[in-house]
């Protein structure tokens, strides 16, 4: 069952078209990452998923982006709902400075007035998918920017985790941190894929390679637009690329 | 391959806007045919009819299309709208009345005579204001060349040095920031014209007003530093630079549309003002040039001395006067926009 389908996803900054014919799936319970180099589009491709490129004054959109069947773009879809079920992590670390760590978690069911039975319960379960309970749950009044950076993004997951959502969307989530706490969100990635769908945008390969089911390779070639040069299991996209310049990347001969 | 066109998903259709629109036009109709067949009477009932069914309308459309949350969000902005054009028409009817008022009176000679040989009475082709709009030129000017720099170096030094003086300076700009504007004449009359200046002059009236400019481009120039991310001086500094060299290169450019809009404030607060003006360059009928020997004209001076004679003649010259600052004022304030949005390079 896919929980997430694009197809024929193109972007467009102004006139400039950035991204050219994305046709992805992501299926349940599985991990996709997104590679490439740098302006290959693969973030313009994750903000289209949870209709966060519109954001940008000038941008454009063409193509379908289905949850659960359904596409999110149609005129009925209430873009709030949208962004409630298809949940985002970002580069940068970013709890809500002037809450507590257990506001923070609680702010998205806060925010989009859901119910919560049990307010403590959410809260431990939030934090322990996010491997972050048993390093705050004695201060969990204590400031969000107390915490440390790779602490502050596992928050940010844990928030992300407590509205729910049926798809994480992580936009380089480890690129502001240490190795130790990229290992971190690693395993708990790990952790949360029964339950969430995920895809990952990453410049780190062997991230890629470590955290992923399925890999898609981005690439924009001089003056082009980006497009998706291969799609595969992530073990085929690393041992056995079909495409002559997803082997050259995956092997570090440029990007 | 085939060409794809872009859209906006998010953007109203045609046909949306469409339903939108039909759904306006029939509040205003059913508006009007209520104050023509009903008990509702005169303009007003049609405008406040008008804002309830336009509202309570495309809230029906939007939900008969979208459902409730659609409803509400359509019926929110409908109400929102209808409170910027509730703030706007005060605003409108008051720039109409200037101009309607103002016409009577505009020939070219306004701008190019004094009413020297001309009293408030005289016929509209004799006489004008040339004398006060050189005055307000010139206050304006004085002003500006001491409060703009003045008060940009106090907001540099509250958040660029914050030394120890940071928090009686911010206590006494905002303290200067509500003295009365005729305080501020009558300090300049009893400290500099009944004393060293012994006369009534262009550079007395500057001085009332820079005190009253002083705090408002202080403050806002503050705010506008603030705005600065920290990163950059960081990253100034890190490069190498001074403070002095990472404030003037880095942080002012950075503020720069800011602090001009700080500018624009401050001569907006002041390019209107009456009553400390009377107290320091007095008013005159003739052109004076020299800013530091006797009474001097000024716009706000002009139209307060041409209401007070009271006759038909010198009440349309005062409302040509505001007219005339009205105009000045937007012209400055476009001008000051368009520098201050230029992209420097």
């Amino acid at each position: 069952m896919n929980d997430l389908v694009a197809k024929g996803v193109h972007a467009w900054f102004g006139d400039r078209l950035v991204l050219e014919d994305v046709n992805l799936e992501f299926a349940h319970g599985t991990v996709t990452a997104l590679i490439g180099p740098s302006g290959c589009g693969k973030s313009t491709f994750i903000r289209t998923l949870n209709r966060m490129h519109e954001f940008v004054p000038e941008a454009q959109f063409a193509g379908e982006v289905l949850l659960s069947g359904k596409d999110i773009y149609a005129p009925a879809e209430d873009v709030t709902k949208i962004r409630l079920r298809i949940g985002m992590v970002f580069q940068k670390p970013n709890p809500f400075p002037a809450m507590t760590i257990r506001e923070n978690v609680l702010a998205g069911p806060k925010l989009a007035r859901l119910k919560v039975d049990d307010k403590d319960v959410l809260v431990e379960q939030s934090l322990t998918q996010a491997g972050l309970w048993k390093e705050v749950k004695d201060r969990l009044d204590a400031p969000a920017l107390a915490l440390s950076g790779g602490q502050q993004q596992r928050l940010c997951i844990a928030r992300s985790l407590a509205v729910q959502p049926q798809v994480l969307l992580m936009d380089e989530p480890c690129s502001a941190l240490d190795p130790g706490s990229t290992l971190r969100i690693e395993e708990t990635i790990e952790e949360i894929k029964q339950d969430v769908t995920i895809v990952i945008v990453t410049h780190n390969m062997q991230q890629a390679a470590r955290v992923s089911d399925y890999t898609a390779f981005f690439l924009a070639e001089l003056g082009e637009p980006g497009r998706m040069v291969e799609y595969n299991e992530t073990k085929q996209i690393f041992s056995n690329p079909q495409d002559n310049r997803t082997e050259r990347y995956v092997t570090g001969q440029f990007g | 391959m085939t060409a794809v066109t872009p859209t906006r998903p998010w953007r109203a259709t045609p046909a949306v806007l469409a339903a939108e629109s039909a759904s306006i036009a029939a509040a205003a109709i059913v508006a009007v045919l209520l104050v023509r067949f009903t008990g509702f009477e005169g303009k007003l009932a049609i405008a406040a009819l008008f804002l309830v069914l336009a509202t309570s309308f495309t809230a029906l459309n939007e939900g008969r299309q979208r459902g409730w949350e659609a409803a509400k969000n359509a019926g929110a902005r409908a109400i929102v709208i209808a409170c910027a054009v509730i703030v706007l028409v005060p605003l409108m009817s008051i720039m109409w009345t200037v101009v309607d008022n103002g016409r009577h009176a505009l020939r070219l000679n306004f701008f190019t005579q004094d009413m020297a040989i001309a009293s408030g009475d005289s016929p509209f082709d004799e006489g004008g204001a040339l004398h006060s709009i050189i005055g307000t030129a010139q206050l304006v000017a004085m002003s500006s060349i001491v409060s703009i720099p003045l008060g940009i170096l106090a907001a540099l030094y509250l958040t660029e040095i914050r030394g120890r003086l940071s928090p009686i300076i911010r206590f006494l700009t905002q303290a200067m920031s509500g003295v009365p504007s005729v305080v501020a004449g009558l300090f300049v009359y009893s400290a500099w014209i009944l004393g060293p200046g012994k006369t009534y002059s262009g550079v007395a009236g500057a001085m009332a007003l820079s005190i009253l400019m002083l705090p408002t481009v202080a403050r806002t120039a503050e705010e506008v530093l603030k705005l600065v991310p920290d990163h950059l001086r960081e990253a100034g500094q890190a490069l190498g630079g001074t403070q002095w060299r990472t404030v003037a290169g880095i942080v002012l450019p950075t503020a720069r549309s800011g602090l001009f809009t700080a500018g624009i404030l401050g001569v907006a607060r002041i390019s209107g003002e009456t009553a400390p003006l009377l107290l320091t360059i007095f008013g005159a009928s003739a052109v004076n040039l020299s800013v530091n020997n006797g009474p001097v004209s000024a716009l706000p001076v002009f139209v307060f001395s041409h209401l007070k004679l009271g006759t038909d003649n010198a009440v349309a010259r005062a409302w040509t006067g505001a007219l005339v600052l009205m105009v000045l004022v937007l012209v400055l304030f476009s001008v000051a926009r368009w520098f201050g949005g230029r992209k420097s390079r």
